[in-house]
């Protein structure tokens, strides 16, 4: 285990572990032109969303503030905003001035039709990708890591062996002075009051009860049981069967550490280092969109029966398990195996600090299996119906 | 690892770490001190699946990691598979709801 990584420093300070361009499209008409400039302009990734209008309130604000987080996110090296006009692109594009980043904004209405934004938008694309390509990675330390916890395709191996290994690995990094994002608060129903009594400030505490009231409340009004849902039929087959199970072992992947604050869905969490709480759906796409646009530089993502999905290519998602069965069937989607946890008596602590060099080598630039298999998928959470 | 593994000394479950038979005898394992005994179990059980430690009364509540993770809809017996068919969540039950 070595405390040491290489990575590029960003004019803000932090570091990031990828070299992207972001093609963002702040809205649902620009979504084209970016996958269209992504496919011709090598190292850019496209960042799109299918909403974007007839948004209102805190829904708005939250798409736009998700959408700038990944523009923000270290990772990413230069930004290309594209929106239907200026002024539609205008709340992202002032959110994106912190980071001290290249960022180039274009209209559509502006430019002219969606074939002239793709010539101009991909010409400037594959400028900042040269530029960017000249930046060297430089000694940094795994510290200064923010890193996010999923879970998906859970069963009853998750809880026993990749969700603890998971955790070993957020309490070594929280005491080398990293930070540990865990999200999803609907599966923290029927843990959450030791979540809550962890939480370092009082109204933390409060908050985490009322964010899984919230989640439960929708089945309540919904007249309808929870189970199948979630846990979900996959998870039931692999052993689970209520939530409140899921849930206890759901937690344990963000290991022991006391809980330093809470940050709504996407947002940066600037003011704390340690263990943070982000408010996210429990599915596991819109979670990691979430943990991605809150500055997570990798998703550790636990699994037991196996899930293929991976966070956008901002943010390398390792997969780890510890179910044997997987292995054998979905091996190919697997980054860590911890099922020697069930199979060969090995220690959760020694799992953890396999996973520790795992996440070093892939902040080192190793590739994870999600990365090389394109499974990455992007969706903005939405708080509110369009009107 | 053996047959059985208890995640907390309070629990009422254990998690059966191999795909077992009807009838098999099994060896428990307490996380917590490593003692171990013997129980025949009543059901087939899939791997990762639970069986019940003791006798559970109908309405009586599941403790998995020392925690409550559900109630008995039925009677169980000793050995006998723990699951959906068997246990209720306490909580998100919206189908239980009286407005």
């Amino acid at each position: 285990m070595s405390n040491k990584i290489m990575a590029y420093r960003r004019p803000d300070g932090k570091i990031g572990i990828r070299n992207d361009v972001a093609i963002i499209s702040a809205m649902d008409n620009t979504n084209p032109s970016a996958n269209r400039i992504a496919s011709l302009v090598k190292g850019t990734i496209p960042i799109t969303t299918p909403f974007g209008r007839g948004q209102i309130g805190h829904d708005l604000k939250s798409t736009q503030d998700a959408l700038a987080g990944l523009g923000n996110h270290p990772n990413v090296a230069a930004v290309l905003l594209l929106s239907l006009t200026l002024e539609t692109a205008e709340p992202i594009r002032k959110s994106l001035e912190a980071s001290g980043k290249p960022v180039v904004t274009m209209g559509l209405q502006e430019i002219g039709g969606t074939l002239d934004l793709t010539i101009a938008g991909a010409k400037v694309a594959a400028k900042m990708v040269l530029d960017a390509s000249e930046l060297m990675r430089e000694p940094c330390d795994m510290g200064d890591l923010v890193i996010g916890v999923e879970c998906g395709g859970s069963d009853a191996t998750s809880g026993l062996a990749s969700n603890p290994a998971t955790g070993k690995f957020s309490d070594k990094l929280i005491d080398a002075g990293g930070t540990i994002i865990i999200s999803e608060p609907a599966e923290f129903m029927g843990a959450e009051h030791l979540l809550a009594a962890r939480a370092v400030h009082k109204e933390d505490g409060d908050r985490i009860v009322e964010m899984v009231k919230c989640f439960e409340d929708i089945a309540i009004d919904n007249g309808v049981d929870m189970r199948g849902t979630n846990p979900t039929l996959d998870n039931i087959a692999g052993g689970l069967t209520t939530l409140e199970e899921k849930s206890l072992g759901a937690i344990a992947k963000g290991g022991t550490r006391p809980i330093q604050g809470i940050v709504e869905y996407g947002i940066h969490p600037e003011n704390h280092r340690g263990l943070v709480v982000m408010n996210t759906p429990s599915a596991a796409c819109e979670s990691m969109t979430g943990l991605a646009a809150g500055g997570c530089h990798i998703i550790i993502f636990s699994t037991g029966a196996g899930n293929s999905i991976g966070a956008t290519p901002i943010c390398p998602t390792i997969k780890i398990t510890g179910n044997p069965r997987t292995m054998k069937n979905m091996g190919e989607n697997i980054d860590v195996n911890v099922s020697t946890i069930i199979t060969e008596n090995e220690t959760i602590e020694s799992a953890g600090e396999r996973l520790w060099n795992h996440v070093e080598k892939v902040a080192n630039g190793k590739k994870t299996s999600a990365e090389v298999l394109g499974e990455d998928q992007l969706s903005v959470s939405r708080w509110g119906l369009s009107v | 690892m053996e047959n059985l593994l208890m995640m907390h000394e309070k629990d009422n479950v254990a998690i059966c770490l191999k795909d077992a038979v009807a009838n098999e005898s099994v060896v428990v394992e307490k996380k917590s001190n490593q003692s171990k005994y013997n129980i025949t179990l009543i059901n087939d059980i899939p791997f990762a699946h639970k069986v019940a430690l003791n006798d559970v009364v109908k309405g009586e509540l599941i403790i998995k990691y020392g925690e409550i993770i559900g109630r008995a809809t039925q009677n169980i017996k000793t050995g006998e598979w723990v699951h959906i068919h068997n246990v209720e969540s306490t909580r998100a039950r919206g189908d239980q709801h009286v407005k």
